[in-house]
């Protein structure tokens, strides 16, 4: 197979034309709404072609949230086109705009807001287009499913007028989006795009990607973090049936084969010859890896203070110390990746979240323009945040240099990927609060101690891509700034929206990570959240008034009201209702960034006071999210978001020694399985007239600190180091 | 290597591979069958789930030689995306799931429940796919799922 230049930038029967370089002329240019301001030209967005066919653009990529879906009704709508016309194409570097990453819950806002202003103004030149060759006036024209007709019959169809109507110019937002009012599939429970082919067998995933000639790889990855690798019989591996290639290069070792269970066999090889030099690189276990945490050196920075409202003087003073432990992502599919070198060109199919910021790390760590590697999003199993999927890829392309131009799929182990995926951090949150003589909170202060949550590629200097530091030639990442707010990374969240009076917000953000942590799913906020509002029910407790009461009590913002009395109100909550030892209720709260969706949760949970089992048994959530694309796609977040975080809640850690982590199976790492999980009723606020917030982040947090107080609300025993394991909660009983 | 013929979908298929070739990247790499998914490799997960005369079978550890000779079902062949069988409409329906990644081992699994048993309690269900896992939590929506389809294949 021999590849040109040309083809490697032609995809189907097309020559992308449009640059995908953001112009630098950007800063004089009027900001354009969402993703719309940084990739500017109305044909990066969407095209029309003559055989029917809508295709739309997004540098965003489908992880099972959804997100084609909703993408595709928002366009629909806009266009006044039938959904089934309606092709998407995800991340690609060849092909989509550059939105940089899939995350932080903002596709809808950044990448659906792009697309409604990108469509509303092609409709509109459309209907120009159209206006000119029949003659007569836009106002006088009707569109349907794409046909336009004129008063007197005269039909003209967005697919016949493409060459007339110029979508090649910059966009200009003028073009106002359809009011809700006029959305037929916005709001409505559209069923998902990617759903029948992965019920089916059809090609999903990367795992499915199969190429004439692909041969398969694995990695074989040092025994623990600070190890060095010393020597390796490669040679007698090369000899083993089916190996085409072992790469090493430093301490990165990589094997390919013809078949797939011959280059499993050959990575067992491998790990049996190689000895390595090991060294203790982690923090210590239990409660000292907190300790530990706190006494690294960091900066201490006050992220938000606020001076008291009034001169009132707390009678009464409480403080409380949370933690929360290293967790793990850990996907139900080892990460993977196909790579391809032709001709010094690069292909690379990948499930990163964020293909462009891949590419500008994968140069790096090769050493070759950006230019010459192409990027390709394909879906993985479900990542919740960075996983391993970056760092595949650059696997796949260290040892796909070895094979000749032939394809590798390369993925990982299971060991590989709980190993080896970049954590979510260990956490320590420290809350004090004061209460005023009527039991007000008129003192809130809220300290975090914590490690990186955003170390993606692309976001951070240097590379971050594990192989890169594996090298002959290290190249490292360079320790991140921590996000800033208004969304913060360690802090998010961390800024109480109640009204408390005086209130100090503090981080210690410690940069320089012994264990590698990034971005899982709420970055943050689910620690923090679970800390603030645990502690938010302790001050009622000690203030002896009823949870939701003390919410609303200090909470002004109406939005954030509605949800909590409409949880509370689904769940038919008693005020003042006494837990009976076994049994209990709990409500967390939270505006996810305090700026995306908002959401409060309620659970009541059962526990076995002789084994120490906690079963949340049901959870009620109520959610206003602004305007819902996807009704059943909201709920399906947040369902999905509650019980992941009982999961997380009751169970996760990530297992080390000072040496090893030693997390490397489901064995070591159980999560909640059919007979743990609540029943989960969702409720949602629809706001038509109000913007998109994301919801993938909404409930992770206000489940966690619902679970926690209504343990509490049960036993009257206050859990404060996540997660809620038996022992824990029989030493809280004892 | 040693040849093996295996009954997959009902269609004989002749492979070269060792005999204690997982069956999973028989049915990956040599039938290009894309359902059965690698998840853990050590039968903790349940991805990779297929059924072996109408029983589950992890084929990440089931080795070729343990299954020749048998009938192999797998995802595929129940029922495609214009005649689907009632679990996949079932889960299509439902929208059971997020990424998808563990649906093919909690369809199989559902499959071999329902054949021995057309009226499984929420109970029953959940006991059947304990040992399958899901990192979405999409737990509700596959049991829902399932009794969807019970109820279509009883009427």
């Amino acid at each position: 197979m021999t590849t040109t230049r040309r083809d490697f930038l032609k995809t189907g029967a097309l020559v992308i034309g449009f640059t995908l370089v953001p112009r630098t002329t950007l800063a004089q240019s009027a900001a354009l709404p969402g993703s719309l301001n940084t990739n500017r030209r109305l044909d990066a967005w969407l095209r029309i072609d003559p055989n029917g066919t809508v295709t739309i653009f997004t540098g965003k990529i489908e992880l099972g949230q959804g997100i084609g879906t909703a993408l595709s009704q928002i366009a629909a709508d806009e266009l006044d086109v039938d959904l089934k016309r309606i092709d998407i194409v995800y991340g690609d570097t060849a092909r989509t705009p550059n939105e940089g990453q899939t995350a932080g819950s903002l596709s809808v806002e950044q990448s659906g807001t792009a697309l409604r202003f990108a469509c509303a103004e092609a409709r509109s030149i459309l209907l120009a287009a159209a206006a000119t060759k029949l003659g007569v006036p836009v106002v006088d024209l009707t569109v349907s499913d794409g046909s336009i007709t004129a008063p007197n019959g005269a039909r003209a169809a967005y697919w016949e007028l493409s060459a007339d109507a110029q979508l090649d110019g910059e966009a200009t937002a003028k073009v106002k989006p359809k009011p809700a009012s006029e959305h037929r599939v916005v709001g409505t429970s559209v069923r998902r795009r990617d759903i029948p082919k992965k019920f089916t067998g059809g090609a999903a995933y990367v795992q499915d990607v199969r190429l004439p000639g692909m041969v398969f790889g694995r990695v074989v990855r040092p025994p623990s973090p600070g190890a060095e690798l010393i020597e390796v019989d490669e040679a007698r591996v090369r000899s083993l049936p089916g190996v085409i290639a072992v790469v090493r290069d430093g301490s990165f070792l990589a094997v390919a084969a013809a078949r797939e269970e011959q280059a499993i066999r050959a990575r067992d090889a491998l790990q049996q010859s190689a000895r390595w030099k090991e060294a203790e690189s982690l923090p210590p276990s239990g409660d000292a890896l907190y300790r530990d945490l706190m006494a690294r050196s960091a900066p201490v920075q006050t992220v938000a203070e606020k001076a008291a409202p009034t001169t009132a003087e707390p009678v009464k003073r409480l403080e409380a110390l949370y933690t929360r432990p290293y967790q793990a992502h850990a996907s139900m599919g080892p990460s993977c990746a196909v790579a391809q070198w032709r001709e010094g060109l690069l292909t690379v199919w990948t499930h990163s979240q964020g293909v462009f910021p891949l590419r500008a790390d994968l140069a790096k760590a090769l050493a070759i323009d950006a230019k010459d590697i192409r990027c390709i999003h394909a879906e993985g199993a479900g990542c919740y945040g960075h996983n391993g999927a970056d760092d595949v890829a650059l696997d796949a392309a260290l040892l796909a240099r070895a094979t000749s131009g032939r394809p590798v799929k390369l993925q990982w182990m299971r060991d590989d990927e709980f190993a080896w995926e970049p954590y979510g951090s260990a956490m320590v949150m420290k809350l004090s609060g004061g209460l005023d003589a009527q039991g007000n909170v008129v003192a809130w202060a809220h300290e975090v101690w914590s490690y990186p949550h955003s170390t993606r590629p692309g976001s951070s200097s240097g590379v971050n891509l594990l192989a890169a530091r594996h090298l002959a030639k290290p190249l490292a990442p360079v320790p991140p700034a921590d996000v800033p707010q208004p969304t913060g990374g360690s802090d998010r969240n961390a800024i109480p929206l109640y009204d408390f009076g005086a209130v100090k917000i503090v981080k210690h953000y410690v940069a320089d990570a012994p264990l590698r942590t990034s971005a899982l799913r709420t970055l943050g906020g689910y620690a923090n959240v679970f800390a603030l509002e645990s502690f938010v029910d302790e001050l009622a407790a000690a203030a002896g008034a009823d949870p939701v009461e003390f919410r609303l009590r200090h909470l002004r913002e109406a939005r954030a009201r509605a949800v909590i009395e409409a949880a509370a109100q689904r769940a038919s909550w008693t005020p003042r209702a006494r837990g009976d030892g076994a049994r209990g209720r709990g409500i967390g709260f939270a505006r996810y960034k305090n700026l995306g969706c908002y959401c409060a949760v309620i659970v009541d949970v059962a526990i076995d006071r002789s084994s120490g089992r906690i079963r949340v048994t049901r959870a009620v959530a109520a959610v206003d999210a602004g305007q819902i694309v996807n009704p059943d796609g909201v709920v399906n977040q947040i369902e999905g978001g509650i019980i992941q975080s009982t999961s997380w809640t009751l169970k996760e850690s990530v297992r080390f020694d000072r040496t090893r982590v030693t997390t490397r199976s489901w064995a070591d790492y159980p999560i909640v399985r059919f007979d743990e999980v609540p029943e989960v009723d969702v409720m949602l606020l629809n706001r038509p007239d109000e913007r998109f917030l994301g919801v993938g982040e909404g409930s992770q947090g206000p489940a966690a600190a619902a679970i926690a107080n209504a343990v509490a609300h049960a036993t009257g025993r206050r859990l404060r180091a996540l997660p809620f394991t038996p022992e824990r909660v029989k030493q809280a009983l004892a | 290597m040693a040849s093996f013929t295996l009954r997959v979908n009902g269609a004989s298929k002749t492979v070269q591979v060792d005999p204690d070739t997982p069956l999973l990247y028989v049915l990956r790499n040599d039938l290009e069958l894309n359902g059965p998914k690698f998840g853990c490799g050590l039968a903790q997960c349940g991805a990779c789930t297929v059924l072996a005369d109408g029983k589950p079978v992890r084929s990440c550890v089931a080795t070729v030689a343990s299954v020749a000779g048998g009938r192999i079902t797998t995802i595929e062949g129940l029922g495609t995306l214009e005649r689907l069988h009632p679990l996949q409409r079932a889960f299509i329906e439902e929208q059971a799931c997020q990424c998808g990644y563990c649906g093919n081992g909690m369809v199989m699994t559902a499959k071999a429940l329902l054949d021995r048993n057309p009226r499984p309690s929420e109970r029953d269900i959940k006991a059947a796919l304990n040992g399958h896992l899901c990192r979405c939590a999409s737990h509700n929506r596959i049991v829902r799922a399932v009794q969807r389809a019970a109820a279509e294949l009883r009427s």
